[in-house]
């Protein structure tokens, strides 16, 4: 079992009468946490108040075991943080800039400067990292945010909402950078969005908010391989032979139509033992799915329930 | 430089101290300030000042250069309180051009471009954010004001002898207390405004402004109530009461409003004045400085 990355403990933001959250609790020990919920369902809020932005109203929360308040400076030191809007400092190059925020981090000037460079190459603004960040298009400017967010080499990295404003050749940059740095193994990762592929791309663990609360907390490679499992298939014409052998094979199976059939193959089937028993059945199979989307179902089941409870 | 590691890696090396982090923000600010040319020729014209000073002093103790340049000796200042009050009265009128021209830029850029969020997500506080921004101020203006001050005074002392330095050591500590008072009554008031107004050339005006019309309305209040409270209300004054006593030694200057005398204001005022000042500016900073934007 990995060590918790961040605990909450009854964590409560409150602004005036507003709850923005309410009562979370659960420890994630993911290396990769999808923050994922509408917009105004409390991501940003969460993610400011692990950084120590927000004091808690009640209840606490911890990151690596460390209290988000008491050790708000050690923590700091330990995470990097891409924010949801531009952030810039006006009047400076990218690389003085991304220098600089390393300085902060308390990194010497001299390697500030060496790892701002690599850092540039690394998120593919080696070739403008003389331009003043204000000259950038909105994909570089995301970019550099990355930047900053990764010289100091933190151990949690937070990117909110990181694809925001980026077209699909850029999105898709982005989120390969994301899926590149996070299986290095060196970082954990919580991603904020309320894209679902983003979450679903690059997350190995999904926290779903709704309304400030926590509606689902789930692992979505487990989910994967749990679809794996699910095909939905139809056939032409029927085929009690066909049903037959399934049943040989150890398929729990329902029918949903004359010629369409939900299955749930066991442990160790392949998909192609169910095309020979096709043919050895003299069955054409018309269609053959996994159940997909498992991501969105789960958003949605989220979203549509009573309490967002599954 | 070599850039040949194109992969995420972690940092293992040493990390510098935290009062080393404070240093970064004016470094980084001082290289875009001299970028201009015309500022940094005006810093240059600080010095004219504090230079001139420095000859008057090695003229008057040096009779062959006098007799030389046929400058009669009584002719020249005498190097005492008054000559450096007043040397602090110019030196603190360019510590406050400075403070125009460098001031409104400090905050305003990070909040208008939401830099706030960067800054504070690092081992930085809000604290450390606004004494970082301020030390831009401060450095500027101690160069100006209290060092060459020092320097002047380490001056005539060598020149004068011991016994000068020990019978004026009011003036060493008068030129360092009242020169920091005049940088901390500056720097936060534009720090203050910087953080309020999010154009430059606004905020540099309403800089001007507040002393200029904070001295206007003082001097309404003085005439029409013939009081010497008016002056609670002008910066300058309020100051320049602090200076005099720092400097005299708490000799009163007699003053007059519509031919009635109504003297200076008590030190004990201006210091409070002052220090409520600066509480006001510390709060308005306190409101703005924050990691996130609140909507309401």
């Amino acid at each position: 079992m990995n060590s918790p990355v961040i605990e909450l403990d009854n964590l409560t933001i409150r602004f005036g009468s507003l709850e923005a959250i309410k009562q979370l609790n659960g420890s994630f020990s993911g290396r990769s946490i999808g923050l994922l919920g509408p917009n105004g369902a409390g991501k940003t809020t969460l993610i400011h108040a692990l950084l120590g932005f927000h004091p808690p109203s009640s209840g606490t929360a911890r990151i690596f075991g460390k209290d988000v308040l008491r050790d708000a400076k050690e923590i700091r030191s330990l995470v990097g943080y891409m924010p949801e809007n531009d952030s810039y400092i006006a009047g400076m190059t990218a690389v003085r800039f991304v220098a600089m925020m390393a300085e902060l981090t308390g990194i010497p000037a001299s390697a500030a400067l060496e790892r701002a460079h690599e850092a540039l190459f690394y998120v593919g603004l080696g070739e403008a990292r003389y331009r003043k960040v204000e000259t950038f298009s909105q994909g570089m400017k995301q970019l550099v945010k990355l930047a900053q967010a990764i010289v100091h080499g933190p151990v949690l990295l937070f990117l909110d909402e990181p694809t925001n404003g980026l077209d699909p050749p850029a999105r898709e940059r982005m989120l390969r950078l994301i899926r590149e740095i996070t299986s290095a193994r060196e970082v954990h990762l919580i991603l904020s969005s309320h894209l679902l592929r983003d979450v679903d791309d690059c997350c190995e663990e999904v926290i779903i908010l709704k309304q400030g609360e926590l509606a689902v907390y789930c692992n979505l490679e487990e989910e994967r391989r749990a679809n794996r499992k699910f095909v939905e298939l139809e056939t032409r014409g029927e085929s009690p032979a066909f049903i037959e052998l399934v049943d040989q094979l150890g398929c729990e199976w329902a029918q949903s139509g004359p010629t369409r059939f939900k299955m749930v193959l066991p442990e160790g089937l392949s998909i192609s033992q169910l095309f020979y028993a096709a043919a050895r059945a003299d069955v054409q199979l018309r269609k053959l799915t996994y159940k997909r989307d498992s991501l969105e179902d789960i958003f949605l089941k989220a979203m549509g329930t009573e309490n967002g409870r599954l | 430089m070599a850039v040949y590691k194109h992969r995420y890696r972690r940092y293992d090396g040493e990390r510098t101290a935290h009062w080393q982090r404070l240093l970064v923000v004016p470094r980084y600010a001082y290289r875009k300030v001299f970028d201009s040319r015309f500022f940094t020729l005006f810093f240059f014209v600080c010095f004219l000042v504090p230079l001139g000073a420095a000859l008057l002093i090695y003229l008057r103790h040096n009779l062959s250069a006098l007799t030389l340049l046929r400058i009669p000796e009584d002719a020249l200042f005498a190097v005492d309180a008054t000559f450096f009050e007043y040397l602090l009265r110019i030196q603190a009128s360019f510590a406050f051009l400075l403070t125009i021209f460098v001031g409104p830029g400090l905050v305003s850029p990070d909040l208008t471009n939401n830099a706030l969020p960067l800054y504070l997500s690092r081992p930085f506080s809000k604290t450390d954010y606004v004494l970082g921004k301020m030390s831009v101020l401060m450095i500027l203006q101690s160069c100006v004001t209290w060092i060459p001050l020092i320097l002047l005074f380490l001056f005539q002392g060598n020149l004068a002898g011991t016994q000068w330095v020990s019978e004026n050591p009011r003036i060493l500590v008068a030129c360092l207390v009242g020169s920091w008072v005049w940088i901390l009554v500056l720097s936060l008031l534009a720090m203050a405004i910087s953080a309020w107004v999010r154009w430059k050339a606004i905020a540099g005006a309403l800089l001007f402004g507040i002393f200029m019309v904070g001295a206007g309305f003082g001097e309404v209040v003085k005439q029409i109530f013939v009081t010497r409270w008016g002056d609670l209300f002008n910066l300058q004054r309020l100051v320049k009461v602090i200076w005099d006593w720092l400097f005299s030694g708490g000799q009163a200057q007699a003053t007059y409003v519509r031919g009635v005398e109504v003297g200076q204001l008590p030190i004990w005022s201006a210091w409070l004045a002052l220090a409520v000042f600066c509480g006001l500016c510390l709060l308005l900073l306190a409101r703005k400085i924050r990691a996130y934007e609140v909507v309401r």
